[in-house]
C-alpha cells in the first residue's frame, strides 16, 4: 500500500468516525435553529456559522456526512448485488439468457436517470418522513445504478465460463448453482469490489445533484446534497469561504475513495 | 390580479423577428434630450407583441414601455390620471365611460389618433374570437360593447352589464391603430419595437411622434432606445448589473439586495411592502384522495386559525426575507392603499393559543405529539415548489414552529408542473405553500380567487355552489363591489370579504415581500415604488448620465 493509499484510508476513518460522533460534538442537533443568529459566520458558538435559518452548519456537515457515507455504501452495495444477479448470471448461463439480461441491461442504460429519479419522486406519497426520504433516495439510486456494473461482470462471468477450471468442474459432475456459487463467483470477487467501491463517490455525488434539484433528503435533514445548496448563489460565494467545507469534504472524500478504488482495480487486473 | 400562481413561462420560440425601422428621425432634431440607451433584462421571451394578447410578465412589459393608454394609474400615487385621454366620466349605472380625447396625437408611424382608433381597439379586444385576456376583465355579463363615436375627439362605450372599476381597467388597454398598415406595431407610447432577436434581446427605440413633453417643454422620452436583454438566471442578471452591463433590476431576492447594500448602498431602493404575499391553504376539495380524518382537520377553521396562530411570521419575515418582508395581514397588502382594510391586524404569534384552540377542539398532546378525537396523529405535508429558497426556507421554519405545537410537518418540494398538476388535476396534497403576484390594485381583479365557482378558488375549486356558508357570503359580497360604481360601497363590501378571510383563515398569509430593487447610479429620475413596473413607471422621464 502506498504513502497515499495510507492517506486516504486514515482520511475516510478519520470523517467516517467523527461523522459518527456527531452527537457529542454537536449536541444541539441539525434541526434547531437559532433564528436570532441566521447566517452568522464562524464564532466560538458555531465553529462554520449558521446557515439562512439559523441552524449550526458545523453539526449539519457532521450529520450530513454521516448520512451520506452511511447510506452511499448500502445503495453501492445494492447495486453491486443486483449487478452480480443479473450481469454474472447472464454470462455464467450464456445463450438467449444473456441477451435477454443484456438487452434489459440496455433499455435501463438509455433511461434519462435523472428525469426518471425526479418522475420516481413525484409518484412517491408526500407524506414521508425525512428519514423515509433519505431511504428511498439511496434506495432508487441503488436500483437504478447497477447497470454498468451488470455489463462488466457479464463479460467477465461470459470469459469464466469457458475457462478451464469451470469445464474440469462441469466434467467432475458440479452443476447449475453449485457451479456458479463454488467457482464462478469467487473469480467474481475482484471484479464486484472494484464496481462496488466505484459505486461509492457516483452515489454521493448523484445525491448532492439530487439534493440540488430539490429531491432527496427531506428538510430538516441535512445531506451534503442540501449543504452544498448554499453555493447556488455565485454571487456570495467569495465572501463566505467556510460555506466551501462541505464542497471541500466531498472532494477529499470521494479522492481518498479513488485512491482507495485504484488499488482494488489493481488487485482485480 | 393577473392569473396568480407564479407561472412556468413557457418559452415562445416564435422566429418572426419584428423589425420596425423609424422613418421619420429627422423630426427628433432638436425637440427632444435623447440619451443613451437603458438596459435591463427581461426574465422570459415575450410571447406576443400584440397589447390585446398579453398575458407573460415579458410582454407585459413591453406593452407598458411601447403602448399608449387612455388612462395611466401613477405608480407611484395610485391615482388613476388622463394619458390619451383628457378627461373621462363613468355612468351611474357602471355601464357607460365617456372620453374626451387629446387631439394632434399621432402613432408611432405617423398615423392620426382618433376615436375611431379607440373604437376599434375596443371592438377588437371585446371580440369572442380573439380571446384577449385584458379583454376578460370588462366582460361582465352577456350581451356586446356598443362603441359611439360622437366626435374625433370624443367616445362613449357601453358594456352590457356594470364593470367594476371601468375606469381603471382602462391603464391596461393599450390604443392600435384603426388605420396603419403598421397595425399592433404603431403604438402610442413613448417607446416601439425596433428589433427582436428571440432568446437574446428586444430593443426598443424612442417613438419620435410621442406627445408627451417634460416640465421644461422637451420632448419626451428622454432616452434614445431601451435594450432588454432576455435572461432567466437571476444569478447572471445579477452579476452583469454588478458589471455595469445593465442599469436596473426591476425586483430583487432580499438576499441579493443586501448583498449589493453592503458594497453599493446607493444602488439599492427598499420601497417598503408591496402587493405580493406568500401564503399556504390546506386542501379542502372533498373528491381528494386524502383520508376523511384529514379532511376534517382541514374544513375546520379552528384548526386553520390555530395552525395560523403557531407560525412566527416576524421570524419568517426577518431570518428568510432579511427584515425585507411584513407579517401578512389578509387577502390585501397595506400597500394597496385603498383597498386595505385598515381595521385588521396581522395574526399574533403564540404556540399556547394555538395549542389551546386545538384542545378545545378535542386534539390532545401526548408525549409532545398532537393527536386528534381519534387518536390519529396529527401529521401533513407542505409542498413547495423546488428551487426557490425562500420558500423551502419558511417552510422548513413553520414545520419547526409547528413542531411546538405537537405537529409533525413533512415538507415537499416538488417541481412546478408536478406540484400544479396536484394542486389543480388531482388534488392529492395537503397543504401548499406558493405566492401570490399582485398586479393590480382593484379587488374585482381578485374574483378569479374569491368566487366559489372560480378555478383558482384554490383550497376547494369549482364549486357548484358554495359549500359554506362563508364562501356564500363572499360570493355575494364579490359579487355585490363588481356590479357597483360608487367606490366607498364596493370598499365596505371588500373590507368584509377581507374580514372574513382572515376569520375563516382558507388561505394562511404569511408575508408580504418588500418591493426590492436596484438601479445604476447613471440613471436619473428613477423612483421606485411598489406597484410594477417598479423601476420604470416613469421610463419616458429617465435619463441616463
Amino acid at each position: 500500500m502506498t504513502i497515499w493509499r495510507r492517506v486516504a484510508c486514515s482520511v475516510l476513518l478519520l470523517v467516517i468516525g467523527v461523522s459518527l460522533a456527531a452527537n457529542w460534538l454537536a449536541p444541539g442537533g441539525y434541526a434547531r435553529q437559532y433564528r436570532e443568529e441566521a447566517d452568522a459566520a464562524p464564532s466560538r458558538a458555531h465553529w462554520l456559522g449558521t446557515d439562512e435559518i439559523g441552524r449550526d452548519r458545523f453539526a449539519r456537515v457532521l450529520y450530513g456526512t454521516r448520512i451520506s457515507l452511511l447510506l452511499a455504501p448500502a445503495a453501492a452495495l445494492l447495486s453491486t448485488l443486483m449487478a452480480a444477479l443479473v450481469g454474472g448470471l447472464a454470462g455464467f448461463l450464456g445463450g438467449s439468457w444473456a441477451r435477454a439480461a443484456m438487452a434489459m441491461t440496455d433499455l435501463f442504460l438509455s433511461l434519462p436517470w435523472l428525469f426518471l429519479l425526479i418522475t420516481v419522486r413525484a409518484l412517491m406519497p408526500l407524506n414521508v418522513s425525512p428519514i423515509v426520504s433519505v431511504l428511498v433516495t439511496f434506495l432508487m439510486l441503488g436500483l437504478l445504478g447497477w447497470t454498468s456494473a451488470a455489463r462488466v461482470l457479464c463479460a467477465t462471468a461470459s470469459s469464466l465460463r469457458d475457462s478451464d477450471f469451470v469445464r474440469q468442474a462441469r466434467a467432475s459432475g458440479i452443476r447449475g448453482p453449485r457451479l456458479f456459487w463454488m467457482h464462478v463467483l469467487p473469480n467474481l470477487k475482484p471484479v464486484l469490489y472494484a464496481q462496488f467501491w466505484i459505486s461509492i463517490p457516483v452515489f454521493i455525488l448523484s445525491e448532492a445533484n439530487l439534493g440540488i434539484l430539490g429531491l432527496g433528503v427531506a428538510e430538516p435533514m441535512p445531506s451534503w446534497g442540501s449543504l452544498l445548496k448554499e453555493l447556488e448563489g455565485l454571487v456570495s460565494v467569495g465572501e463566505e469561504p467556510w460555506k466551501f467545507v462541505p464542497l471541500l469534504l466531498l472532494v477529499i472524500v470521494v479522492t481518498s475513495f479513488q485512491l482507495v478504488l485504484s488499488r482494488q482495480e489493481e488487485a482485480a487486473a | 390580479m393577473r392569473h396568480l400562481w407564479e407561472r412556468f413561462e413557457v418559452m415562445s420560440k416564435c422566429g418572426k423577428a419584428v423589425l420596425v425601422f423609424t422613418t421619420c428621425l429627422g423630426i427628433l432634431a432638436g425637440s427632444a434630450l435623447a440619451q443613451g440607451e437603458l438596459r435591463f433584462c427581461l426574465r422570459s421571451e415575450p410571447k406576443t407583441f400584440d397589447p390585446l394578447k398579453v398575458e407573460d410578465d415579458a410582454s407585459v412589459a413591453i406593452r407598458y414601455l411601447t403602448g399608449g393608454v387612455l388612462l395611466r394609474l401613477n405608480r407611484q400615487t395610485q391615482a388613476l390620471e388622463p394619458e390619451l385621454a383628457q378627461s373621462w366620466k363613468v355612468s351611474k349605472d357602471g355601464k357607460q365611460i365617456t372620453f374626451k380625447l387629446r387631439s394632434g396625437l399621432s402613432f408611432s408611424d405617423g398615423t392620426p389618433f382618433s376615436a375611431e382608433d379607440v373604437a376599434y381597439t375596443i371592438q377588437q379586444l371585446m371580440d369572442p374570437s380573439l380571446h384577449s385576456p385584458t379583454g376578460d376583465a370588462f366582460r361582465s355579463g352577456p350581451g356586446n360593447t356598443q362603441t359611439k363615436v360622437i366626435s374625433p375627439t370624443q367616445i362613449s362605450i357601453t358594456f352590457p352589464a356594470p364593470v367594476a372599476g371601468l375606469d381603471r381597467q382602462f391603464d391596461q388597454v393599450a390604443i392600435l391603430s384603426a388605420h396603419s398598415p403598421k397595425k399592433e406595431m404603431a403604438v402610442l407610447g413613448p417607446f416601439m419595437v425596433d428589433d427582436y432577436k428571440p432568446g437574446a434581446t428586444v430593443l426598443l427605440n424612442r417613438n419620435p411622434y410621442y406627445w408627451k413633453t417634460d416640465a421644461q417643454g422637451r420632448k419626451l422620452p428622454h432616452l434614445d432606445a431601451i435594450k432588454l436583454d432576455i435572461q432567466a438566471n437571476r444569478d447572471v442578471e445579477m452579476l452583469r448589473f454588478k458589471r455595469g452591463e445593465i442599469d436596473l433590476i426591476n425586483t430583487l431576492d432580499s438576499e441579493y439586495f443586501d448583498k449589493l447594500a453592503t458594497t453599493s448602498p446607493q444602488v439599492v431602493h427598499d420601497a417598503g411592502p408591496s402587493l405580493d404575499s406568500e401564503q399556504m391553504w390546506f386542501n379542502e376539495v372533498a373528491k381528494s384522495p386524502l383520508p376523511p380524518y384529514k379532511k376534517n382537520w382541514f374544513r375546520s377553521a379552528a384548526f386553520r386559525r390555530a395552525i395560523s396562530e403557531a407560525i412566527n411570521r416576524e421570524d419568517l419575515a426577518r431570518v428568510v426575507f432579511h427584515g425585507h418582508a411584513q407579517p401578512a395581514v389578509g387577502p390585501v397588502s397595506p400597500a394597496n392603499k385603498f383597498w386595505f382594510n385598515a381595521k385588521l391586524r396581522p395574526e399574533a404569534y403564540s404556540a399556547d393559543a394555538a395549542l389551546k384552540t386545538l384542545q378545545s377542539e378535542g386534539f390532545r398532546l401526548e408525549n409532545g405529539a398532537l393527536k386528534d378525537k381519534e387518536g390519529n396523529l396529527v401529521v401533513f405535508s407542505i409542498l413547495t415548489n423546488s428551487g426557490n429558497k425562500s420558500r423551502e426556507r419558511m417552510a422548513t421554519m413553520i414545520q419547526e414552529d409547528l413542531q411546538k405545537i405537537g405537529i409533525r410537518v413533512n415538507v415537499v418540494t416538488l417541481d412546478f408542473p408536478s406540484l400544479i398538476e396536484r394542486m389543480t388535476q388531482t388534488f392529492d396534497y395537503e397543504a401548499i405553500l406558493l405566492g401570490l403576484t399582485n398586479v393590480g390594485l382593484d379587488p374585482s381583479e381578485q374574483m378569479n380567487v374569491w368566487l366559489s365557482s372560480s378555478e383558482n378558488h384554490q383550497w376547494n375549486p369549482q364549486e357548484k355552489t358554495p359549500e359554506t356558508a362563508w364562501e356564500a357570503e363572499i360570493d355575494r359580497l364579490m359579487l355585490t363591489q363588481a356590479s357597483s360604481a360608487d367606490a366607498k360601497k364596493r370598499k365596505e363590501s371588500f373590507d368584509r370579504v377581507q374580514e372574513i378571510a382572515v376569520e375563516q383563515a382558507p388561505f394562511i398569509y404569511l408575508v408580504n415581500k418588500n418591493a426590492l430593487s436596484a438601479v445604476s447610479a447613471r440613471v436619473q429620475g428613477a423612483i421606485p415604488v411598489i406597484v410594477a413596473p417598479q423601476t420604470y413607471w416613469n421610463a419616458d422621464q429617465l435619463s441616463l448620465k
